[in-house]
Parts: C-alpha cells; structure tokens; sequence
C-alpha cells in the first residue's frame, strides 16, 4: 500500500508540474495538430489521410514521449530534487514505472490527437482500435524507455535535448514514415528493423491502410522485446549512473 | 546502545580517494559531528551512508541493517537533509511537505496535518501557499528540514545545515537539533563551523582528507590542551618591541603578539602576574587588562588538522552564528 500511495503520487507530480503545464499541454497539441494540416495542405481532398495517420499518431507519440522524460529527469536531477526520490524507500523499478508512466499517458493521448482531427474528415469505423490503442501504448513505451535511456546518459538539459534528437530524426527516415522499408538503401534496411518504432508504425498501417510488412502478432511480439531490452538497459545504467 | 557502526569505510572516485578507510559508531540519541574542511569527505560518508553513493569498500550498519545491502529498509527509518535544498521549486511550500510525506507511504489525511503541524513549528504557515522559488535562503533551508523529519524518521542527517543562511533563521535550526535530541532522535551532522559543532554536539569527529584525525566529546577533545596555560595582557602602549624581553626574562614562557597593543603568554606552569607586571611598568607599559585565555575547540581543531579555523569558516558563505 505504501509503495501505491509512493508510486501515485510521483505520477501525479509529474503530470501536474510537468504534462498539464500550458506550454507541455500546447506542445502535445500544436505539434501533432501542424504535422496533420502541413499533410493536409500537401495533399489535399480526403483521399490521403489514412494513409498519413499512422505516420502522424507515430510522430506525435515519438517526440511527446522521448522528449518529456529526458529532459524532466534531467532537470530534477541537475536541481537535486531527484535525489528526494532515490532516498524514499521506494524501488529503482518502482520509481523508473512511475516516471515512465506519465510520459507513456501523455504519449497516448498525443497519438489521439490527428486522430480526433481526422475523425471530422473520413469514416474511422471500420479501424479495429484495440490493436490500434496496443500499438500506440507499445510505440509510447518503446519510446518513454528511450528517453529514460537518454536521461540516464545526460548531465544537462540540453545535453537530453541534443542526444534525444540524435535518435529521433534517423528513426524518422528509418522506420517507413515516410519511405517505405522495402524502398530503403539495401544497406539501411538493417538499421531500420533494429528501430522498434518500425514495428509500431508497421501495426498502424496495417490497421489504417490495409498495407503491412510483418502480420500483427509479430510485431506486438517485437515491440515487447525491445520494451524488455530498453528496460533492462535503463535499470543497469540507473544503478550504474545514479547511485554513483 | 551503538545505532550506527561504520567499520573501513572506503570510497574512491577514480585514482581519487575521498573517504579513506574511516571508522566511527554512533550511539542512539545523540547528535554526532563530522567537522572538516571543503572536501574532507563529509558529504561523501553521509551520502554512503544513506544510499546516495555506493562505497567502494567496508561496512554501514544502521540500527542493525546493513545499509549497503539493504539500504531501501533503512531509508524508511531516516530522514536526510542534504547540503543543497533539493526541493521541487514550482510547487508551494505545503505540496513540497505532502509529497515529501507521500514517498514514504503516509496517507492524505495523515500526510496534510503533520505538514501543517512542521509549518506551523517553522514559522512557514504563510508562507506554505507560496512556491518554493519565491522563498528566502534561511526559508529554503528550514523547509528542507522540515521535509527531512516529515515522515517522523529515528536518525536524521544533517548535511551543513547552516550553511548560508542569516542568523536567526541559522539560530532556529539549531534549536531545532536540540529539540529533535531531546525527542530522542540521533543526529548525524556534518558541518565546517567549530562553534556550531561544540554548542550542539554531544560527540565530534575531525575528518580532513579523508580521515577521521580525532574523535570525542567536546571535553576529551579539550584534553589535547590541558597543561597549556595562556594570559592575554592588553595596553594602552605597543607591546611588539617586547616580545623579546620578555621572552629571555620569562624563559618557560612563550610570547605571541596578536595585536600591537596586547601580548599573549604561553606557558605549560601557571603563570605569575606580579613580575610580568612589575617588568612592563618598568619599560613605561602599563597594562589594564589581564586575563586567562581559556582554550577552545577551535584550538584543539587547529592543534590537531593544522587548518586554521578562518579558513574553514570562510569556505562556504557566511553563516549565521
């Protein structure tokens, strides 16, 4: 019970000092909501937008998740505030899921955002939602891990900023955003199936499209590997970089 | 009854060694003192011994626990006051304190009485409404305290926890210590003011490079000096041309002059005013003050580590003393 009323009240920390501030809850909202008219505006009539969903529910989890977690981490641990929580006789797991999960809610409810948009413009129905909302909870875990990962390895804000874009923008090309996997270099082929947003964007457009590389099953399958992975990584530099 | 028991502490950083194989116990309710200059290893023992830092070699045992293996135990028995406030600057005063209250598993209710309770005892009721980043340094510091004991812990540490802040606010703290003694808390403090050390320190430990270089109570300290007797003789008229006369008049004796217009004398006898008197008349010196120097813990620091107390004092702003 003590590790509940611990682990709540670190997530509800985050979300009140952090999501729900005007600038975060603008970021969750502008971004997605100028990558999809900058989309609409390219290709206008309704024909191409459930082709571009996936790609805008990927982008918005991806930057949403990523860059809140590693600098939030970073900023409490370079004004100490963090070391209050590694003092609480709480886990490092514990603490690690508590943080995670703020980034990974407000990851979600970005991804929804073109969503919402896109729901005045075509008929979403037929969208089995189920798979969709495991794909983006998988996709923002994948991606909150990744922060983490970075947050470990940054001194400084802007050092989390610079190395959070280090990943970001390459996943972008790589994952089939915006090039199909199959269409890449031969010799970039590889990088992107070691991207566990590949996977995650392979599930949305198959569940928006119709069009896919692996079959679902798969996919969750190798997201949750990579969130094991991420995981594990996260939690051997923790103790390696925090508990100096 | 022994609460704490260090026994080899080592922790390197590198080919750096800042805590050199220390050893020290603590009895349960009393407050101990690591005194030590700027990177004596002061910060480094507490934060081993708290789960902040992972020593690089020997044994922390807290009430019974070792805290290396164990530490997540231990934190639910202490509270740490760290040598920077590490509070959460957006959030108010009375958030701070609650969510402070919630890591250590207290529920709502419980939780916003006794952070009204620590408010109220900190002069901070008001000022609980207000961010922590609108707060004065002194205000900081009493509402790090605060969230230190919040969840009622049965060893507190302290690290330098007057450091840079103004006199009353520095004078409320150590109240404060006292206080928390009496309740019967142990206090591990840490800090580089000798006269915070003597006035609320049951047991001090000198730490320089790493080392424990003495350890006692104020009065074994004391001992160090015993046998060395001082008068400090002032006048209207320089005493510098002096020092040698009356060092070949008085040869058991030492002089020291500290300012033009006075003159110590040192000497391991007890020391006869009449003749010093008589021999400064004669020279046209008259003395009207004579008084016995009374050695201090400072001395004793001073004796023992080599540093000179200023330097000390000077490292780290100007505390309220």
């Amino acid at each position: 019970m003590k590790t509940i009323i611990a682990f709540w009240n670190i997530l509800r920390k985050d979300i009140e000092n952090y999501y729900l501030k005007p600038p975060n809850i603008s970021w969750g909202m502008i971004f997605p909501l100028s990558w999809t008219l900058m989309q609409l505006i390219r290709s206008p009539g309704n024909t191409g937008i459930s082709e571009l969903l996936p790609g805008l529910m990927a982008v918005s989890v991806l930057f949403g998740t990523t860059s809140m977690l590693a600098v939030t981490i970073t900023f409490e641990r370079k004004g100490r505030s963090f070391d209050r929580l590694l003092l609480a006789p709480i886990s490092i797991n514990t603490l690690v899921f508590a943080k995670i999960l703020g980034a990974v809610l407000f990851g979600i409810l970005n991804a929804f955002v073109p969503v919402f948009f896109a729901a005045f413009f075509i008929d979403l129905s037929g969208i089995d939602w189920s798979i969709t909302v495991i794909a983006v909870i998988l996709t923002a875990v994948t991606s909150a891990l990744l922060g983490l990962l970075i947050a470990v390895s940054a001194r400084e804000v802007f050092e989390a900023q610079t190395f959070s874009n280090f990943f970001r923008f390459p996943m972008l090309f790589l994952c089939g955003l915006f090039i199909p996997v199959d269409k890449l270099p031969a010799v970039l082929r590889p990088i992107s199936f070691c991207l566990p947003l590949t996977y995650g964007t392979d599930i949305l457009n198959s569940m928006f499209t119709g069009n896919f590389m692996f079959n679902t099953i798969f996919n969750i399958f190798v997201m949750l590997i990579f969130a094991a992975l991420l995981f594990y990584l996260c939690q051997r530099n923790i103790k390696r970089k925090w508990i100096l | 009854m022994e609460i704490i028991s260090v026994t080899n502490l080592i922790k390197k950083y590198g080919e750096f060694q800042a805590v050199n194989g220390i050893n020290f116990s603590v009895e349960q309710g009393e407050v101990f003192g690591f005194l030590g200059p700027n990177g004596a290893g002061k910060t480094s023992t507490i934060n081993m011994m708290v789960g902040l830092s992972r020593p690089s070699g020997g044994r922390i045992m807290i009430d019974g626990i070792d805290a290396i293996k164990d530490i997540k135990k231990v934190q639910r028995m202490i509270g740490v006051v760290p040598d920077e406030n590490n509070l959460y600057y957006e959030m108010d005063g009375f958030g701070n304190l609650c969510f402070c209250a919630s890591l250590y598993g207290m529920h709502k209710a419980e939780r916003e009485k006794r952070a009204g309770e620590l408010l109220e005892q900190f002069n901070l009721t008001e000022a609980g409404k207000r961010p922590f980043k609108a707060y004065s340094k002194g205000m900081k510091r009493k509402l790090t305290i605060a969230a230190g004991i919040i969840h009622n812990p049965k060893i507190l540490f302290l690290d330098e926890p007057t450091t840079g802040i103004d006199v009353e606010s520095a004078r409320q703290i150590r109240e404060l210590i006292l206080d928390l003694k009496n309740q019967g808390k142990t206090i591990f403090i840490t800090t580089h003011y000798i006269e915070e050390a003597e006035r609320i320190c049951d047991r001090i430990a000198f730490i320089v490079n790493g080392r424990i270089v003495k350890m006692g109570t104020v009065t074994e300290l004391m001992e160090n000096l015993e046998g060395e007797h001082k008068i400090k003789l002032r006048s209207d008229c320089s005493m510098k041309d002096m020092k040698g006369e009356l060092e070949n008049s008085f040869t058991d004796c030492r002089v020291e002059i500290p300012d033009d217009n006075s003159c110590l004398i040192v000497s391991k006898e007890r020391i006869a005013l009449s003749p010093l008197l008589q021999l400064l008349d004669s020279r046209g010196i008259s003395v009207y003050e004579a008084k016995e120097v009374k050695p201090s813990l400072e001395d004793v620091f001073v004796k023992i580590t080599g540093i000179e107390a200023s330097k000390l004092k000077n490292e780290k702003g100007k505390a309220g003393k």
